[in-house]
């Protein structure tokens, strides 16, 4: 039973809701690509989300509880199944290469409701989406929602070869006229200027991909003169392994050794510390903590805070960034 | 249990009244001897049965009297609905969730019936029933927006997201505390914020939006507001202020108890799930001061609050003018007894009024 309202202060967003769910499907889709489909173990319909949402999959990998956001790619209309695609990093932290070797259709898992970092600007009077390799995955939902609504768009996906185009062939049969392809074994690339240029007023632009491929479109874009609204990009970055460290939370009053494979943020719920979080991949700003104190150099990895913030020393984003040195006092 | 929906008016004769069942559960917003503005958020996940937290969308013994006073607000005035071009969608997910909420809380009263995009929907205290198509507005009488809004207490703003900020980009507010849809359409969260005093210097706003922009499908969350109103009026408009504002100076220390109303507001948030957009929707509660009074902690509360609010907020809530004579009735009802924390009326342990 809940209090009355007034005497409560604002809850605390640790995540969103979670759903149980059964691998109910594993289709590999290319030498690096897989694809995931789920049911809920409850066997009643999931929520409808928007195109570009993400679920959170939770992954208990032995002692180890793994969290990743992965784009839904299935067509938000359909409330018997979610479906991810998951690109296998053999050099990352390894909660891909545990979905890709170890999860196996029948087992039970838990995912998050869906969260949207991504969304359609619904004012666009067409949408222009540059993908970049396994970032084809939040425009698969966004053009299913489109199509559903009579919506204009056009892609240009970029991949390595054919072998590795995840969804080239569904994609450029059923939309000849929108799906453009570009194949970098092939020498093929998005001509982006010539492509800027030729867009009508009311266009709003959408790129998801590499790092690299990101700045290239948004710089881009900002050079032409779009303006920064019409131009929206998601990058959720994993965390990446780095040299082991140890940090004090001063509100809790504990300390926990940070481990080589495991995340700042990670570490802290270990200890039963619960930072509130959305998407564990530098973007959202909810995980942003205060340090107190630190002698030693921040390795800033995230895209929430400024500049300045970085610079300053006084606030890290325990999601993707780390540290190394001396001591590390965080008001947790 | 079944509900009474009571035949009455707030306007003109104002036979609006509130039973021994609407009093005791009527959303006394103090829950201390003082108040001062926070962001006061929690999830809007049930509450205590029969509380209004208990369902997502309250439906009182004023359901059928309200809404026959919006038909007649909408009827004078067709722009306290607006829908801007880019917010059909988001008007689809909220006719969507009020219709699995009302169907699901009160299946007595209101029954959904899907079958694909072929939709059935039933109100009985209304009479309504309509078959259409979902996310096909030529098979319903109104935008889903207005249709639903229609048959739904409390005024609706529909948000949209974008650019770390929210924008009022659709709504049906009919029974406001002197705001304008009509005004605010278009407006992003601080320009529609922008005449609150003492607020935007406490950083509330900031803090707030930060709140709202991360609330997620599945997770609702509430708050309280008031304000205080005099005759049971809805429609506080500023486009009627002419026929409302003048009232207030038709007070006096015999007719207060019966014609002074508090004002309290319910506001929840909800993530719509097609849209990505937030609906933000404001159910107005109006108790008499005397019907408070009969609950003797309230009484006790309600004198000290509004005796020690600062006068920027008394100005802004619209009753300065009357304040002493509100304090002059409401002090006939506090003895100086202490009081319990938390807005329940606490009958059990509370001393009657020693004077």
């Amino acid at each position: 039973m809940s209090a009355p309202a007034p005497n409560s202060t604002a809850p605390k967003i640790m995540g969103a809701e979670k759903i149980k769910v059964i691998v109910s499907n594993i289709v590999p889709l290319n030498d690096l690509v897989t694809r995931f489909e789920f049911k809920r173990t409850d066997g009643t319909i999931f929520p409808t989300f928007s195109g570009g949402a993400h679920t959170m999959i939770e992954m208990q990998d032995g002692d180890l509880k793994r969290m990743n956001p992965y784009s839904l790619m299935s067509d938000p209309a359909e409330r018997d199944t979610y479906a991810i695609s998951v690109r296998r990093d053999d050099h990352g932290r390894g909660g891909s290469l545990f979905l890709h070797q170890k999860v196996q259709v029948g087992d039970t898992m838990t995912l998050s409701y869906p969260v949207n970092l991504f969304s359609l600007d619904l004012r666009a009077r067409k949408h222009l989406f540059i993908a970049g390799g396994i970032g084809i995955t939040p425009f698969m939902a966004q053009i299913k929602q489109l199509n559903a609504a009579n919506g204009k768009w056009e892609l240009h996906y970029s991949c390595r070869s054919p072998e590795l185009g995840s969804y080239v062939d569904e994609l450029t049969s059923k939309h000849p006229h929108s799906a453009n392809v570009y194949y970098d074994d092939q020498k093929q690339f998005i001509d982006l200027h010539t492509l800027l240029d030729g867009q009508p007023i009311g266009t709003h632009l959408y790129v998801c991909g590499p790092k690299g491929m990101i700045d290239w479109v948004r710089k881009t874009a900002a050079a032409a003169g779009w303006p920064k609204a019409h131009v929206h990009h998601e990058e959720f970055l994993a965390p990446k392994p780095g040299k082991p460290f140890a940090v004090r939370l001063a509100k809790s009053g504990l300390a926990v050794e940070v481990g080589a494979h495991e995340s700042l943020l990670e570490a802290i719920e270990r200890l039963g510390v619960e930072p509130p979080y959305l998407c564990r991949g530098g973007a959202c700003g909810q995980c942003e903590t205060d340090v107190l104190e630190s002698d030693g150099t921040f390795i800033h990895r995230d895209h929430w805070l400024e500049d300045y913030e970085h610079a300053s020393g006084t606030k890290i984003m325990p999601c993707v960034s780390r540290f190394e040195g001396k001591t590390l006092v965080l008001d947790r | 249990m079944t509900i009474q929906f009571n035949d009455e008016t707030f306007r003109d004769d104002y036979s609006f009244r509130n039973s021994q069942r609407a009093i005791d559960r009527f959303p006394f917003p103090f829950h201390e001897d003082s108040y001062m503005y926070s962001v006061n958020m929690e999830q809007h996940q049930g509450g205590p049965a029969d509380s209004i937290y208990e369902k997502r969308f309250d439906v009182d013994e004023h359901y059928v009297a309200e809404m026959r006073d919006r038909a007649m607000v909408l009827a004078d005035d067709p722009l306290r609905c607006q829908s801007l071009p880019h917010m059909i969608l988001a008007g689809w997910d909220l006719l969507e969730l009020i219709m699995v909420s009302k169907s699901e809380d009160y299946p007595d009263l209101f029954e959904l019936h899907r079958n694909g995009n072929k939709w059935h929907w039933i109100n009985k205290p209304m009479g309504i029933e309509d078959h259409f198509v979902f996310m096909d507005e030529t098979t319903l009488p109104y935008g889903p927006m207005e249709y639903i809004t229609r048959q739904t207490q409390g005024d609706f703003c529909v948000l949209d997201q974008r650019e770390d900020n929210l924008w009022m980009d659709a709504g049906t507010v009919t029974t406001q505390a002197d705001w304008s849809l009509d005004f605010d359409i278009g407006m992003n969260f601080f320009e529609w914020h922008a005449p609150v005093p003492l607020a935007h210097e406490k950083g509330i706003f900031k803090r707030a939006l930060k709140f709202l922009l991360s609330i997620q499908q599945g997770a609702p969350a509430r708050r309280l507001n008031w304000t205080m109103t005099v005759n049971p009026l809805l429609d506080t408009s500023p486009e009627n202020y002419h026929k409302w504002g003048v009232q207030k100076n038709t007070l006096t220390l015999e007719n207060l108890g019966s014609k002074q109303h508090l004002r309290v507001e319910l506001q929840t948030f909800f993530r719509l799930p097609r849209s990505n957009a937030l609906v933000f929707p404001i159910r107005c509660y109006l108790m008499s001061f005397q019907d408070i009074v009969s609950k003797p902690k309230w009484g006790r509360r309600l004198h000290r609050v509004v005796r020690d609010l600062p006068e920027e907020l008394a100005t802004y809530k619209g009753f300065i003018d009357n304040r002493s004579m509100m304090l002059e009735f409401l002090a006939r009802y506090d003895d100086g007894l202490p009081t319990s924390f938390g807005v329940w009326p606490d009958e059990q342990g509370t001393p009657a009024l020693q004077k």
